[in-house]
């Protein structure tokens, strides 16, 4: 298993350096003056040279490649043009933000997602299964902003029931100390409940609504791979060997019909960890997806960069956990590994 | 027997909502089954044996019901009985073994859980000794080592060693009706013997009563007290089955024992009387002798001159027996004397030490050889095929049998230029065509000359393409006919030849049977005039009345065509009527080889003779 684990990181690195490379040659190729943006339109031609002296953009791009690669190796993403501030602080900072906030959603939507594909694929033309065909067109047609939008509109301005969409946590609350960076962690490793509470109030919402979103492929692909595993030969012995109902669902049809769906799943937590910028603007959540925006709107490379690189490391992470997922349910993929 | 019978189906009708309205799969059956029993339910595809089989357990899908009738198991009336009541009795008083025991197990699930899921739904025994209970039924079934395949997955397991898992699980709670659907289709003929055997000794043991259905006569009457044939729903004849096969009562039976390939009859007698009568005059019809056939004939008629004429060859002996003959309907038993047929014409297809490996450890072995210092355990490979030689004559057929996994279609895909040789020599027609890359072949004019008729007729066609589509694929790819309507023409013209009516060209796969399907392929193996063709299990997934059909179909186009045939097939009783000459093949080499008759009739190797033994045979011949 570990050897498994070893070759696999293995095999990421070169997909990593490609990355890099990519990545760097793709922000430079940006359009506008990072340099001319960050002098102001007021500066003189003299002072953006200067300043893009000072970034060395006047170097050749091969040197500027291997600074930017021997800052990398020191943990160095550089520094924000706009704020200031070093990227890897703001990554850090942001990322569990975007982290929390996906999870919740994928729990969310998996928790409903789920049982409703198993249902509705063990009752076919039930009510139940055109329930699940509903649920998932709908969520799947209606925009992020637009259920954000409205769930803020109903929960929040007509009902009250939920704290103003501003951020990951009230204003008179502190944010509980920094352990995992998940406040909803921390709070309960610090005992703070209070906290704990506001952190999950404001969660709710956006949670919600990347739930909706994310409900649609996880329900199809379950009530999809259940509805073929339903049909195979060993379901059919499990049946004629008189086996519980339950049994034969559970624990020969459902560990079966897994496979596909954690792969939807491995895909879905990618796509929203990066995606989800709507979600954040409509809240105002504090994530790694609105961070990259707004600095690719200001051709501010370094939070670009840092970006995209997290964004192919938490990839490889998530497809190795993936992969040791399948191995641990399937053990014909162990054998290869 | 005035004693109640276990199992009595009286008067079942089985009916299925389908989107056209109501299919009756099954209509008024009777059958019954006393304490003890064997009965045999043979029928082909589409007769409801396995749907009355499903009906006695209620394991029906969705849309089927028992419609009207009882069925009564030891005085439980299974239709009226709860879902609990029926969960009670499966398994534990009925149980099930059935076709392809691969995908009846489940496959991330070790086989000793799914022994022990049983027993703990019929609690058999208490949750301290079930992991024994389950070894035992392992050993039971006569697994070696059960204690190391109790943790074994299905896919770590073969084919007959999954059955008998299956049997295990059936058996481990002392049911007193095993239902054995096709138990045995798909195994090979020795493991098919090994698996009956053992059901047999096992319910013997037990008194128990088993219900065997099978498509294969053979099969019902070398294993079972009683059959019953069904065809198309109904029960047409019950019998005891040494009587059933001494005097068959119904003219279907007649006819399936008929088309039953078997000891001393020819292809034609496999055939229904009146076709016999009927096929030569409606074979004239819709065939013209074409002008390419009549070249082929010419052609075939000079190779007999040149063969007559002598010419040295290989002075290999064995290879030596590669006699054309030229009576291709029937080989006759009078073979040149192998010294002499030495001295011959160079043969259509010759293969000479030709070996296939492939590297033990599969892909990864690579990979984890770039990262890991430690040198690979097993640096061997795997010789798929050993160093084989033999030749086809022009106008011959020839047999190549074997078990699975002995290289039977390795050494076939590789002559096809499918698959690239490790070593070895093919010669083609005088070219050498072993060094042609496989890539490069598919555009060469040779292609035409060899080519293929596929095991599953509905795999090997595109769902997408119309029959008439799939024939003309070929001839677009590599014919030199052109324009939409001579391809037509040239399509109804094959579609004649295979005996395919011209109105069911513009279906889809779908929308043909298993028998027209394989007449498609046919037509599109023969549609650039091959010298060779070779046939990969071509009847293996039809009925046999239809293989009866299709193998004189064969026949009459390798004469009229002078045609060669490699045929692949684990079928001895058909390779003996389609073939003059017999390769058998173990372990990816060959162990015996010579003119059908002789290798069939009175085998020399070891295991020839176990193959032979293997398969059950009807009792008696019909007159």
């Amino acid at each position: 298993m570990l050897t498994m684990i070893g070759k696999r990181l293995m095999f990421a690195i070169p997909s990593l350096i490609g990355v890099v490379i990519v990545t760097f040659l793709l922000t430079r190729a940006l359009p506008g003056d990072p340099a001319a943006y960050f002098a102001g339109p007021a500066a003189s031609k003299e002072a953006i040279e200067q300043i893009r002296k000072k970034l060395g953009f006047d170097k050749p791009l091969i040197e500027q490649f291997f600074r930017y690669t021997n800052d990398l190796a020191h943990g160095d993403f550089g520094n924000s043009l706009t704020t200031g501030q070093p990227v890897a602080t703001e990554i850090r900072n942001r990322l569990p933000a975007s982290a929390e906030l996906t999870l919740l959603g994928l729990i969310v939507s998996i928790t409903i997602a789920i049982p409703l594909g198993v249902l509705a694929a063990t009752r076919p033309g039930s009510w139940i299964d055109h329930l699940c065909r509903v649920t998932t067109t709908a969520g799947v047609s209606l925009p992020v902003f637009f259920t954000g939008l409205v769930l803020v509109y109903v929960f929040y301005f007509r009902l009250g029931w939920s704290p103003a969409p501003l951020g990951r946590l009230d204003v008179f609350y502190s944010a509980p100390p920094t352990v995992t960076g998940l406040y909803l962690i921390d709070a309960l490793i610090a005992r703070e409940f209070e906290t704990f509470r506001s952190a999950l109030s404001q969660l709710i919402l956006p949670a919600a609504t990347l739930g909706i979103f994310s409900l649609a492929p996880i329900a199809r692909m379950t009530r999809a791979s259940m509805l073929a595993v339903l049909a195979s030969d060993f379901v059919r012995t499990a049946r004629a060997s008189g086996l519980s109902p339950s049994t034969v669902i559970v624990t020969y049809a459902f560990r079966n019909a897994m496979l596909p769906v954690i792969t939807t799943l491995s895909m879905v937590f990618s796509f929203l960890l990066g995606a989800n910028v709507l979600v954040e603007k409509v809240f105002a959540w504090p994530g790694i997806g609105s961070y990259a925006v707004e600095a690719l709107i200001s051709s501010d490379f370094a939070p670009v960069q840092g970006f995209v690189l997290t964004m192919a490391v938490m990839y490889v992470l998530l497809n190795l956990f993936i992969d040791i997922l399948y191995g641990v349910i399937d053990p014909r993929v162990r054998l290869e590994g | 027997m005035t004693a109640q019978p276990l199992l009595d189906v009286h008067d079942l009708t089985v009916e299925f909502t389908t989107r056209r309205g109501i299919v009756k799969a099954v209509q008024h059956v009777n059958i019954s089954v006393a304490k003890g029993e064997t009965l045999g339910i043979v029928g082909e595809s589409g007769s409801g044996k396995s749907v009355t089989s499903y009906a006695v357990m209620r394991i029906l899908d969705r849309a089927g019901r028992i419609a009207e009738g009882s069925v009564m198991f030891s005085g439980i009336d299974v239709k009226a009985a709860s879902e609990n009541e029926m969960r009670d009795l499966r398994g534990r008083e009925i149980s099930m073994i059935f076709q392809n025991p691969r995908a009846a197990l489940n496959p991330i699930r070790k086989v000793g859980d799914q022994i022990e899921d049983v027993l703990r739904q019929h609690v058999q025994s208490a949750a301290s000794d079930r992991g024994e209970k389950a070894i035992e039924a392992l050993e039971q079934v006569k697994i070696a080592r059960p204690r190391e395949r109790y943790h074994a997955y299905p896919f770590e397991l073969s084919g007959g060693m999954c059955q008998r898992v299956v049997i295990a699980l059936a058996l481990a709670c002392n049911p007193q009706l095993l239902i054995a659907d096709e138990p045995t289709t798909g195994l090979d003929v020795t493991t098919q013997k090994a698996v009956m055997d053992l059901i047999v000794e096992l319910t013997k043991r037990r008194h128990m009563s088993t219900i065997l259905i099978t498509h294969d006569l053979g099969l019902a009457a070398a294993y079972c007290d009683r059959v019953v044939v069904m065809e198309k729903g109904r029960v047409v004849e019950t019998a005891n089955s040494a009587d059933i096969f001494a005097k068959p009562e119904h003219a279907y039976t007649k006819k399936l024992m008929r088309a039953t390939p078997r000891l001393g009859v020819s292809l034609r007698d496999l055939l229904p009387e009146e076709e016999v009568l009927a096929s030569p005059r409606t074979r004239g019809e819709h065939r013209p002798p074409s002008a390419a056939v009549l070249k082929e004939r010419r052609g075939e008629a000079s190779a007999m001159a040149r063969s007559a004429a002598g010419e040295r060859d290989s002075p290999r002996s064995g290879l030596a027996e590669a006699a054309p003959h030229p009576d291709p309907l029937r080989a006759s038993s009078a073979r040149l004397d192998p010294a002499k047929g030495g001295e011959r014409e160079q043969p259509l297809l010759l293969v000479e030490k030709l070996v296939k490996e492939y590297p033990r450890q599969g892909a990864s072995a690579v990979l984890s050889k770039l990262f890991s210092r430690k040198p690979p355990v097993e640096a061997e490979v795997f010789r798929a095929v050993d160093g084989i030689s033999f030749t086809v004559g022009h106008g011959e057929s020839v047999g190549l049998v074997g078990e699975s996994g002995c290289g039977k279609s390795t050494t076939s895909t590789m002559v096809m230029r499918l698959l690239d040789q490790s070593s070895g020599r093919i010669v083609f027609d005088g070219e050498e065509i072993g060094a042609i890359l496989p890539q490069a072949f598919a555009r060469l004019p040779l292609r035409k000359s060899i080519q293929m008729v596929f095991q599953d007729p509905t795999d090997s066609l595109n769902p997408r393409f119309t029959a008439a589509r799939a024939i003309a694929d070929p001839l677009l790819q590599l014919g030199d006919i052109r324009g939409r309507d001579a391809l037509r023409a040239r399509c109804e013209e094959l579609a004649g030849l295979v005996g395919l009516p011209v109105n069911l060209l513009d279906r889809f796969p779908h929308q043909l049977s298993g028998g027209q399907k394989a007449r498609v392929g046919i037509a599109r193996a023969i549609a650039l005039h091959p010298k060779l063709v070779i046939l990969d299990e071509p009847t293996a997934a039809l009925d046999v009345s239809v293989q009866a059909v299709v193998l004189n179909l064969l026949q009459d186009l390798k004469a009229s065509m002078g045609m060669s045939y490699l045929f692949v097939s684990h079928d001895l009783n058909v390779v003996r009527l389609l073939c003059d000459r017999v390769i058998v093949m173990r372990a990816g080499r060959i162990v015996e080889q010579g003119p059908s008759e002789r290798v069939l009739g009175d085998p020399q190797d070891a295991y020839t003779k176990e193959l032979l033994t293997a398969i059950p045979h009807p009792p008696l011949p019909v007159h």
